[in-house]
């Protein structure tokens, strides 16, 4: 297994007292000495990464403070179970990281590889479930604040899968065919070490339209027993009172639903409970409103999501180099630094997911 | 670092190797946690919901921070400057919140996308 490592990399540096370790630096005294210092950098990495997302967090704290009904109000809109669900992946991916990092102290090559796979697996689970979070909201006009669209004022349509969603699957999609294509030429002209790197990201890939499908399971599943609550076809929106104007101005169109305001805020002033003291729920569903919830809820779970990317980046060079035998018990460090980053993001979703989904 | 280290397998130098055990363990303790905040959220807690449900998200962070990144073995220089973060965003959150009601009023709701009518019927 070193040996493999020692012939491919002709390492310069840190030949001398350790020639097993190909990958000192030269400045460092040994290979704890380096180990100690990639990590207490790591860790005032993941600083700058807990202050940077205070920013959101706190954003969120004082609207919530100060708007404690509109939280109430728009947080029904998220789908609860898929959040539960894409909790559960991003805790199996920590576990399968963690245990990576055990793989790699313990030179388990084999080990290393399958959890690196399973963990970039999940992150595009998550991302696939993200996805149709997303795109049924986008549908729905449950934007960013200057997007927002009032939700008792316009009825959503639409069951379905979102246009939208094909434009984002474009890139998974485009994966899918490129991984596979990869693996195919690399387990036919028999080139292993290869085919050890393309088929997991092949798996990763198909992960999101695993992620995907399960999302729309759930969602479907979701809106069939509102529908059979309420004994309306009404897509899951909102729950109270406006399931009979709803019905009405569907069959107009959406783009009709600005001359019936009237209509609908008479609806909704009578039959709608609104929280005792709060404002009317006009106030609370409005860009204004609402509109800012989501703002938070996006920039949250977005830039979230652009770190999952990011760690898919790093896991997929460290596929590559564990597929190298590039770690022993000597060298782990990018495995074990990659993992912190990793479980960081998870820590952050493990906040984010109670703050957002879960408020009654 | 010495020779015999590197070669005899048992030994892991300064490696600490996680039980696969304790692993399994604390990713069963958070599917667990996540379950009770789910279920949490369907008492009616009131103004508790919040504490409650910070209250079990800083449990399983406490879990992950300790054995997924192994602060627990640790050195402790790395746990003082990533817990020190923590006192940092408290000053940050704390401070502004302290005063977040004494300018309220620029918080109240714009109405920006309603048309006049909607003011109207509800005012």
């Amino acid at each position: 297994m070193t040996s493999h490592a020692h012939d491919s990399h002709d390492a310069g540096h840190g030949h001398g007292e350790h020639g097993h370790n190909p990958f000192l630096a030269h400045h460092f005294d040994d290979p704890e000495q380096q180990f100690d210092s990639g990590k207490l950098g790591i860790w005032l990495f993941l600083v700058t990464e807990v202050l940077f997302f205070s920013g959101m967090f706190c954003a969120y704290a004082l609207y919530r403070s100060l708007h404690p009904e509109v939280f109430t109000f728009a947080s029904q809109y998220l789908n609860e179970t898929l959040g539960a669900f894409n909790t559960g992946v991003l805790l199996f991916s920590s576990l399968s990281m963690a245990w990576g990092v055990r793989c790699a102290q313990l030179r388990q090559r084999t080990g290393l590889v399958i959890c690196l796979a399973i963990t970039l697996g999940c992150a595009a689970m998550f991302l696939g479930v993200k996805a149709i979070e997303y795109t049924h909201k986008w549908d729905l006009g449950l934007l960013p604040a200057g997007e927002y669209i009032s939700q008792f004022l316009q009825p959503a349509h639409h069951a379905g899968i979102s246009p939208w969603l094909y434009y984002l699957s474009a890139v998974p999609a485009l994966c899918v065919l490129g991984f596979a294509a990869w693996y195919v030429v690399a387990v036919t002209t028999g080139q292993k070490r290869t085919a050890e790197v393309a088929g997991p990201l092949l798996v990763t890939a198909l992960c999101y339209f695993l992620g995907v499908f399960v999302g729309i399971a759930f969602q479907n599943a979701e809106a069939a027993s509102k529908a059979a609550e309420h004994g309306v076809a009404e897509h899951g929106v909102a729950e109270h009172g406006v399931a009979e104007h709803a019905s009405v101005a569907h069959d107009e169109g959406h783009d009709h639903a600005g001359d019936e305001r009237d209509d609908v805020m008479l609806v909704s002033h009578s039959d709608v409970p609104v929280v005792p003291g709060a404002p009317e729920l006009a106030a609370v569903d409005q860009a204004g409103g609402a509109g800012v919830f989501f703002s938070i809820y996006y920039c949250m779970t977005g830039v979230h999501a652009v770190h999952i990317l990011g760690g898919m980046a790093v896991l997929a060079w460290l596929l590559v180099r564990a597929t190298k035998d590039h770690f022993n018990e000597e060298y782990f460090g990018p495995v074990d630094y990659v993992g912190l980053y990793w479980h960081l993001v998870d820590l952050i979703w493990i906040y984010l997911f109670p703050l957002l989904y879960l408020i009654k | 670092m010495s020779e015999h280290k590197a070669h005899g397998g048992k030994h892991h130098g300064f490696a600490h190797p996680a039980s696969v055990k304790s692993l399994l363990l604390v990713f069963f303790s958070l599917i667990f946690l996540t379950w009770l905040t789910v279920f949490q959220s369907t008492l009616e807690l009131g103004s508790a919901e919040l504490v409650v449900s910070l209250f079990i998200a800083t449990i399983k962070a406490t879990l992950v921070i300790l054995f997924f990144m192994h602060m627990l073995h640790d050195k402790p220089l790395n746990a003082i400057v990533f817990l020190s973060s923590f006192i940092f965003v408290a000053l940050f959150l704390g401070f502004v919140l302290m005063d977040a009601h004494g300018y309220k009023d620029s918080y109240e709701f714009k109405n920006v996308d309603s048309a006049p009518k909607i003011v109207k019927t509800t005012e």
